[in-house]
């Protein structure tokens, strides 16, 4: 039984569309990655998850049961970091998190003290105090104090420095590793691919594709930059090289197909730089509307 | 109703109803404890006070005005407890779930394991206990001014049990009316506009609808159905304005949950 599945999931808010016939499926224990630019509908299929706002049509289930009609119950497994995070601003970050832990049964005060630590939060000041990247730090907390089976995170490492992205990374790979399944929305796909296994990519409200990380990677394109003392005129004029153009004494192309040959072609010449990138979100994009 | 909502936002407001209370009381004990030496030259004010026209007179209701006992002057007083009591509970009604909204905190409540009728409930019911602590300081504050300022000539315990009594419906009228009111409009996104609009428009409604020959109007305004003067003069409430205002309020209790209950809660913009 999938965590979470749902079909034709449509929102329009009046005219404006939000998302439109989302089907997919998260099984339990992985790390879902939901990618898409700014506005393409992911906090608003994660805001549908949760029953913070009613679809349009279609239905989501959530360990089976119905995200709206049974929202109590599924959510007292669920733990969510929104991607702007406001809370009650005259109160201490320690009362903001026992108030967050009084709503699940049993008792979270060792959990919390031990994510506060780990994250580096200091649980007495007050929350109108913390800078971005610390209250941040509130949310993740909040989030996964009671122990939940299935995590919402929607950009969850903006405002967050490198050192402290790399430490709730691991966190949540620890968590997955106790069984835990995460739903990680983002548009930085450098993030969800050093976390998830497969991806979920939402364009303009629409599911584009959902594919395993890496049948995403090999079905990509790289990005090759190649300066060397002399290319022969026509060199990398082969299969799966496109976009050429000469730059700064080198050249510059997109590549698809097997990385040994064309880096094997690369390296036989007399080379001063070479870098070979990721495409970014929208390159990928370019290739799903080929 | 979900006790730790209740008491968070129990927590929350008992600073305002700290304040609220004390403004209450510092009004009556301004004005009533001025009865004493404006009783010994009562004939000349009221002579004073009826060159006024009626309309004025009216609008601050004072259109019976007497200075003879204590209550001609605490009708007077209660008018102005009525309005402060009136923007109080606007403003809690008003800014009930709305608050929530405009800080961005609604998502941190709503994704708990507990259902949005709960959420209403624990919230109305802690509005109501807050304002119920107010009203309760407005009984022990008026009763003990009143037996301490009435200059030795006594006053009509009855009338006042009468009006104290009112407070509770009237309080109720503008914390649901504004609860309905917040969720009716697309976005609230401060609260005290809509609150002072809502309280001080049933204000002017009551006051001035005599002026405008409009009768239809002020039978909507609880400073109608609990006017203090004609509390006092007749010694009895209007029971079908008491009737209006009890409709009034189950009305908006009926729109706040089903609107709550069928809202998209909007993300941050």
């Amino acid at each position: 039984m999938p965590v979470i599945e749902t079909r034709q999931l449509t929102k329009y808010y009046g005219k404006a569309r939000g998302i439109v016939d989302v089907s997919l499926q998260v099984e339990e224990g992985e790390i879902f990655g939901f990618i898409g630019p700014n506005g393409a509908g992911k906090t608003t299929t994660i805001r549908l998850l949760l029953g913070l706002i009613f679809p349009t049509r279609g239905e989501a289930r959530i360990f089976g049961k119905d995200a709206i009609k049974d929202g109590p119950e599924i959510r007292r497994h669920i733990g969510y970091l929104p991607s702007e995070v406001f809370y009650y601003e005259g109160m201490k970050v320690i009362d903001l998190l026992k108030y967050a832990a009084s709503f699940y049964p049993g008792d979270h005060t060792k959990r919390l003290h031990e994510l506060a630590e780990y994250m580096e939060l200091d649980l007495h000041r007050k929350i109108e105090d913390l800078s971005y990247g610390n209250r941040k730090k509130v949310g993740i907390v909040q989030g996964l104090l009671h122990r939940p089976k299935l995590v919402f995170l929607d950009e969850p490492t903006l405002g967050l420095d490198p050192l402290m992205q790399r430490k709730f990374f691991d966190l949540i790979r620890e968590e997955n590793a106790r069984g835990v399944t995460v739903f990680f929305s983002s548009h930085i796909l450098g993030e969800v691919q050093r976390l998830c296994q497969r991806v979920g990519i939402i364009k303009e409200g629409q599911l584009i594709e959902v594919s395993d990380i890496r049948t995403l990677q090999q079905n990509n394109y790289k990005r090759i930059y190649v300066a060397a003392r002399e290319i022969p005129s026509g060199y990398f004029d082969r299969p799966g090289v496109t976009n050429l153009e000469a730059v700064n004494g080198g050249v510059r192309f997109f590549y698809k197909g097997d990385i040994d040959a064309i880096v094997a072609r690369i390296s036989a010449l007399d080379l001063i730089d070479v870098t070979i990138e990721e495409p970014t979100l929208e390159e990928i994009f370019m290739h799903y509307y080929e | 109703m979900n006790t730790n909502i209740f008491q968070f936002e129990l927590r929350m407001k008992l600073k305002s109803a700290l304040t609220w209370s004390i403004a209450v009381v510092a009004v009556s004990l301004i004005y009533l404890g001025l009865y004493p030496s404006l009783a010994q030259e009562a004939d000349l004010l009221e002579q004073a006070i009826r060159q006024f026209p009626p309309q004025f007179l009216q609008a601050f209701g004072m259109q019976h005005f007497h200075l003879d006992t204590i209550m001609g002057f605490y009708s007077f007083v209660f008018l102005f407890i009525q309005v402060l009591l009136a923007v109080q509970a606007s403003m809690y009604g008003v800014g009930l779930v709305s608050v929530d909204e405009a800080e961005f905190t609604a998502d941190f409540l709503l994704t708990r394991p507990v259902t949005r009728g709960q959420i209403l409930t624990s919230k109305f019911l802690a509005s109501f206990v807050v304002l119920t602590l107010t009203n309760a300081v407005v009984w022990v504050s008026s009763l003990a001014f009143l037996e301490l300022f009435d200059a030795g000539r006594g006053y009509d315990q009855h009338a006042v049990i009468l009006l104290l009594s009112s407070i509770v419906l009237f309080q109720l009228f503008f914390l649901t009316a504004g609860a309905a009111i917040s969720l009716l409009v697309k976005r609230v996104r401060s609260v005290t506009p809509y609150a002072l609009a809502l309280a001080f428009g049933m204000y002017l409604l009551g006051a001035f609808s005599g002026m405008l020959g409009d009768v239809k109007l002020e039978l909507i305004t609880p400073f109608k159905h609990f006017d203090p003067n004609a509390i006092i003069e007749n010694d009895a409430w209007d029971p079908s304005l008491v009737a209006i205002s009890i409709a009034v309020i189950l009305i908006s209790i009926a729109i706040t949950y089903w609107r709550y209950l069928h809202r998209d809660i909007p993300a941050v913009a």
